[in-house]
């Protein structure tokens, strides 16, 4: 007896489906190798990788404080009222300090640097695609992937944990406006219990993140930009728009599965 | 064919195209060294896909390319590069890069293949920037220029390396009778300046093939239909050769389609609301 097509077209799709993943993630994989192998390609790349520091982390600056003191704030204003019913409010410097550093810190600065840079790498990627820019580094004998991909990557690895750690240190002050200035925690209290809970382990573990966030959105950005004449769903400008997007969605799904993996195997 | 030596390009039975898709086959011609070819022929015949090869952006689907009397796809990766770094190219829209000065897009090979100072770069780019008519513009951001302006500074990269090949695809689309004509004086200056540079332009610009072209391959059906000088493409014969040159639409190319009668009432109607 054999089976009809109808009965195996669904696993055929799926199949199919997992095969173009595995394929997607093997280049992808083989895209961050050339990326990162080609940051020490030559010493002209310092001054590219600086300019890109300087894009991605210097002018996500603001919108990093930003978002830090007030997440730490709504953190203070959170964990009091919860802290405050067991009668453990003096623990509320800990539970800010620990919730910054280990996790809302690496997390919150990725999502906002994929918002701010991200988009940006996959967008001037995306078009530079389009109009032939990347043919032109080619035939001028420019490997593309050395000029625009390894410094990105680089310049993300050297920022993100800078901002993390920016991000973290304006939450602890968010949390003290909101606990002991506006709630009536003692100063002392909340800083000492900060500096008997945070462990090495705690802020290595947050910058571990940051890193691994890093590639994730840097690779994930720039790929996107570079095979947007790959897409299926768009060509021209509407390609270069569904690249940007790709770029935010993945690169935030990504750095969420990455951050799961990573507190599993860190704790 | 006429042989000859130094930088020429030869194609020879080549077959290029997308993915299954062939686009031209069984392509032979001989771009002479030291001379302005032009490659010619209607709108989506093949023109630019040919020369994305000629480039090594892409490889052949069959045949061969020599550029130099060297077969391009046969050499290893440093050679090829090494053929490659001789040729000059002015993409369609100058393909300047967005974020740079046209003063620093001109000097980018230079920066990124010689260790030459910057004072020397800088002099090299303004005499370049010079020849092309911009060397006022050297800090202006190609979306400050005119379209003309942003292909000569394109014209003026392709040539800041010296390259004994230049490759130009659509040099004069899009512009004006003033400016086409401007690009194609600077091609025929740029052969007085560099003597025994091969000059290699796609285009369907009758106008600059009078102008500039020394030798013609013209494209159709999917073929070379003439490769050869350009005295010889103007005393050809062939219904095609003359239909392109004389801008003329054979009879049986004509399209007479009309809508259905219902469809064009339903039309008028709706427009006379």
């Amino acid at each position: 007896m054999s089976t009809g097509p109808g009965i195996l077209a669904p696993v055929t799709a799926l199949g199919a489906a997992t095969l173009r993943l595995l394929g997607e993630m093997g280049a992808l994989f083989l895209f961050l190798a050339d990326g990162l192998r080609l940051i020490f390609a030559s010493p002209k790349q310092i001054p590219k990788i600086l300019n890109q520091v300087f894009v991605i982390g210097s002018k996500s600056l603001f919108v990093i404080l930003l978002i830090g003191v007030f997440t730490g704030m709504v953190l203070g204003l959170q964990g009091y009222y919860t802290l405050v019913k067991f009668g453990s409010e003096g623990l509320l410097g800990a539970a800010v300090a620990l919730s910054l550093i280990r996790e809302l810190g690496p997390v919150l600065t990725a999502i906002m640097v994929t918002g701010r840079a991200g988009s940006s790498m996959a967008a001037e990627i995306g078009v530079m695609r389009i109009t032939d820019q990347i043919d032109a580094l080619d035939v001028m004998d420019i490997n593309p992937m050395a000029y625009l991909v390894s410094p990105r990557i680089a310049a993300s690895l050297i920022s993100f944990p800078l901002l993390t750690a920016v991000f973290d240190v304006v939450g602890i002050l968010g949390g003290y406006v909101t606990g002991v200035t506006l709630l009536g925690i003692n100063e002392g209290v909340y800083f000492y219990r900060i500096q008997t809970s945070v462990e090495m382990a705690d802020i290595t573990g947050g910058f571990m993140k940051s890193l691994l966030f890093a590639v994730i959105v840097a690779t994930v950005s720039c790929y996107q930009g570079y095979f947007t004449h790959m897409r299926r769903d768009g060509v021209g400008p509407e390609g270069v728009s569904n690249s940007t997007t790709s770029a935010v969605v993945l690169s935030c799904v990504f750095v969420l599965v990455a951050d799961y993996a990573l507190t599993s195997f860190l704790l | 064919m006429r042989a000859t030596s130094g930088w020429d390009i030869r194609l020879d039975a080549l077959a290029v195209g997308y993915g299954d898709h062939v686009v031209l086959h069984d392509v032979n011609a001989l771009l002479p060294a030291g001379e302005i070819s032009m490659i010619i022929g209607g709108s989506g015949c093949g023109k630019s896909t040919l020369l994305r090869h000629v480039l090594g952006l892409q490889r052949p689907m069959a045949g061969t390319l020599s550029v130099g009397g060297r077969d391009l796809f046969t050499l290893a990766g440093r050679d090829f590069r090494k053929v490659r770094r001789r040729m000059g190219v002015l993409f369609q829209d100058g393909a300047l890069l967005g974020s740079l000065t046209l003063g620093d897009n001109v000097a980018l090979p230079l920066r990124e293949h010689t260790g030459l100072p910057k004072a020397t770069i800088r002099q090299i780019v303004l005499h370049k920037l010079a020849l092309v008519g911009l060397a006022d513009y050297a800090d202006y951001y190609p979306n400050q220029l005119s379209g003309g302006m942003r292909k000569r500074a394109g014209l003026a990269r392709a040539i800041v390396m010296d390259p004994p090949i230049l490759l130009c695809d659509e040099p004069t689309s899009g512009l004006d009778p003033v400016n086409a004509a401007r690009m194609d004086h600077l091609l025929l200056d740029m052969q007085a300046n560099f003597p025994g540079m091969t000059i290699v332009v796609v285009s369907h610009d009758l106008r600059s093939l009078d102008a500039i072209a020394n030798y013609v391959l013209m494209l159709h059906d999917g073929t070379a239909a003439f490769a050869g000088p350009v005295d010889a493409l103007r005393a050809s014969d062939d219904p095609y050769v003359r239909s392109f040159l004389d801008r003329r639409v054979d009879e049986d190319q004509r399209t007479e389609v009309s809508l259905a009668p219902e469809v064009q009432q339903a039309l008028d109607a709706w427009l006379e609301r």
